[in-house]
């Protein structure tokens, strides 16, 4: 199918484009943004509003549903918006094709390593017999 | 070509003029990169040392409260701010608006102007009340 110039901008960009990708990164990027504005506001504002920052009382706030599912979307999404926003980055800057791809790969790993081990420890947290 | 002013040739830092949208592009970037390393790493640290023991969150609380860990976090609280002032002006532009020349300039030194307000509220409060 060819889009042609009837395509309207967003419909371009939208995957149509000669590439038939590319879009979905930028939306995703935004995305997320919208969801971490949110989550990082409640993030701070929680730590302020806590009557101490001790690991007893981190733990109950924690444990409590309000607690545990913002932190676990919190891990989710900050991981995948920084994997978004240094793809953009290593793209922009990093020329060579193999270093690209070799920094790109890293922070891959890096991303899903670092999210896995955080939402481990908070399941822990969560779950476990953490006291 | 005898133009006295050439125009500029490609988006580089050494090409481009300085000024307050230059800079605070170049900023989010920063700030991104910053929080995508320091912020996640401290992050998942604190998660860690969490559910591991009152030992290890010792730990991490006497990093914290050391004279470079509270230089090193309150450097993250800046970039957080000026990452999420940036990123709500980066949606805004995303939508068509806020092109015009002043408007555009006012609302980047407007980022760094609410980042550092919002830093040093954050951090007056927590060193105040000694959390």
């Amino acid at each position: 199918m060819s889009l042609g110039d009837s395509a309207s901008p967003l419909g371009k960009v939208r995957g149509l484009g000669s590439a038939r990708e590319g879009g979905e990164h930028w939306i995703t990027e935004r995305v997320t943004s919208i969801a971490l504005l949110l989550l990082g506001v409640w993030l701070v504002a929680s730590l302020l509003f806590l009557p101490a920052l001790d690991r007893q009382t981190i733990i109950e706030w924690l444990r409590a549903p309000t607690g545990a599912v913002p932190m676990a979307l919190l891990i989710v999404i900050a991981f995948r918006h920084a994997l978004d926003g240094l793809k953009v980055i290593v793209d922009d800057y990093v020329h060579e094709e193999g270093s690209r791809f070799g920094w790109n790969t890293l922070f891959l790993f890096l991303a899903v390593g670092g999210g896995a081990l955080a939402l481990y420890a908070l399941g822990e947290i969560v779950f476990g017999a953490v006291a | 070509m005898a133009t006295k002013h050439p125009r500029p040739l490609s988006p580089h830092l050494t090409v481009w003029r300085w000024g307050p949208n230059m800079a605070v592009s170049i900023l989010h970037r920063a700030t991104g990169v910053a929080l995508s390393i320091g912020g996640l790493a401290v992050l998942t640290w604190w998660l860690i040392a969490i559910a591991e023991g009152p030992e290890a969150y010792d730990g991490f609380s006497a990093a914290a409260k050391h004279p470079l860990g509270i230089l090193v976090l309150i450097g993250l609280t800046w970039s957080f701010f000026q990452h999420l002032f940036s990123g709500i002006r980066h949606l805004v532009t995303d939508t068509g608006a806020n092109f015009e020349l002043g408007a555009n300039k006012r609302s980047a030194v407007l980022t760094v102007i609410g980042s550092i307000l919002a830093t040093a509220a954050v951090w007056f409060y927590l060193l105040g009340v000694q959390k």
